[in-house]
């Protein structure tokens, strides 16, 4: 039997949860048919996680690609469906990759499992960043180079903790309903093991009565905690806090059952969300706003 | 005599010759493997110059390796036994603004300081450091090559004081001995 999961309208890091709902009862094994004919738009967040969703799957699921036009090609652009095609059995209009020309989307979708995999993301993102953030965001150069650190960081954490590969995408676009500004927003999601187990593999964890998955993404987001011994270690993700905090950008990081978020004036997401649908793995989502006050 | 070691150089020879970029943990490991292993040739007593001027990007993981990493073998802490296996300094060539946000990320991080010239030429002690020896190693630096009790004129502070100081700033590896005086890391790179 196959299930059917309908993905939304509008696919990001809020409504994905939708997803996840209608997975959460479902077993590994069981076939599901993700429809997303009457899909009109998916942020990096949304393509990256419905690839690692496919991961988590033992049974290949399908997937119904948009019918929009529009919404096919974007997503053809932005290089899902290379994957998808590996990923899924897919039904519909998916188009074939077609190299992206245009600058909305600043990184398609990449694989990231190994330490290469992070110099090539780097390399990439530096050729095209430079120019448009400081065009359409509005933030200097400096600014780009930081931005390219916080990619980075962000990668390693793919490769250093999460025991399986995953995905990043970078992409700008006009975030007209909660924002009214341009957005630079980083997507890195993998099906690994997720910040809980990874810490729990250090010996140096603290004992505690409470420890989930909140309690993880607590310690390794805000306290930079990490599962090395190594006092050196746990400052990626400090440094992209840092990064954020600088140009009032918003972190969010989800991982098992729960997800942290360090929110920006801008925004009205909560810092800490729990009893969220099991998912594995860690998925990250990092936002730049356009900066205005200095036009 | 000032050694000189191009960070790109080591990248090029111990990673990839296709990148530029300093970032992720393995390549700065790498690189630090490949500094060692220049500076056991140099003898035991060294001042090395290294050069970031051709370095593209550098990441908080990497300059953990690279910079604090290969700094903390050197830097005697309060209380240490263990004096370290040579006598090492080093000034930081060609660091530019986004260099300097991870290298001084890192160096809090493991309460350390280096001295670092900037890609415009400036000469400056970048880290963690309390004001007073920050003070020492720039009136050092003015001076050039000194003794404690030329240092102590002109502080204006007793000679024990100023020993004390100027064997702190040595202990941090910013300052070394020479002969009788004192000569602060970055006046003589």
């Amino acid at each position: 039997m196959t299930t059917v999961i309908n993905v939304p309208q509008s696919l990001d890091d809020k409504s994905f949860e939708a997803v996840l709902e209608q997975l959460a009862p479902l077993a590994l094994d069981e076939k599901v048919l993700l429809d997303a004919r009457h899909t009109r738009w998916a942020s990096p967040y949304g393509l990256t996680a419905l690839l690692t969703l496919a991961q988590t799957r033992l049974e290949r699921p399908t997937l119904s690609a948009p019918e929009a036009e529009e919404t096919t090609s974007y997503w053809a652009r932005t290089g899902f469906y290379r994957y998808a095609e590996e990923l899924f059995e897919l039904h519909g209009a998916a188009h074939k990759h077609r190299p992206s020309t245009e600058s909305d989307v600043l990184l398609e979708i990449t694989p990231v499992a190994k330490s290469e995999d992070v110099h090539e993301v780097v390399w990439r993102i530096q050729q095209k960043s430079q120019s448009i953030l400081a065009r359409e965001l509005n933030i200097d150069a400096r600014a780009t180079m930081g931005f390219a650190m916080t990619l980075s960081e962000a990668c390693q954490n793919i490769v250093e903790h999460a025991g399986r590969g995953g995905w990043v995408a970078v992409q700008t676009y006009r975030w007209q309903r909660r924002l009214g500004r341009r957005v630079v927003v980083i997507a890195v999601c993998d099906a690994g093991v997720g910040f809980r187990k990874s810490l729990e593999t250090s010996q140096t964890r603290r004992l505690s009565d409470r420890w989930d998955d909140g309690m993880a993404l607590e310690d390794a987001v805000i306290r930079g905690v990490s599962r090395f011994r190594d006092p050196g270690r746990g400052q990626g993700l400090a440094g992209v806090r840092r990064y954020i905090g600088r140009w009032d950008g918003k972190l969010s990081v989800r991982s098992g059952t729960a997800r942290i978020a360090i929110v920006p004036s801008w925004d009205d997401d909560v810092p800490l969300e729990e009893n969220l649908p099991y998912f594995p793995g860690a998925q990250m989502q990092i936002t730049i706003p356009e900066r205005v006050a200095d036009r | 005599m000032i050694n000189h070691i191009d960070l790109s150089t080591v990248l090029r020879r111990t990673v990839c010759d296709l990148y530029s970029d300093l970032v992720t943990r393995p390549t700065g490991a790498a690189v630090r493997d490949g500094i060692e292993k220049q500076l056991a040739e140099l003898g035991e007593h060294t001042l090395t110059v290294i050069d970031f001027s051709h370095v593209g990007l550098l990441d908080y993981s990497c300059a953990d390796e690279i910079v604090a990493k290969l700094l903390i073998q050197y830097v005697v802490r309060g209380g240490a036994v263990d004096l370290p296996h040579r006598d090492a300094y080093f000034v930081f060539r060609g660091v530019n603004d986004a260099h300097l946000d991870a290298i001084e990320t890192v160096l809090e991080r493991h309460d350390l300081a280096i001295v670092a010239q900037t890609d415009d030429g400036a000469t400056m002690v970048v880290g963690n450091l309390a004001e007073p020896e920050r003070q020492a190693w720039e009136m050092m630096f003015r001076l050039g090559r000194a003794v404690a009790d030329d240092f102590r004129r002109e502080a204006g502070i007793a000679l024990d004081e100023a020993e004390r100081t100027l064997d702190a700033l040595c202990r941090r590896r910013l300052a070394m001995r020479l002969d009788d005086g004192y000569v602060a890391v970055g006046a003589t790179a």
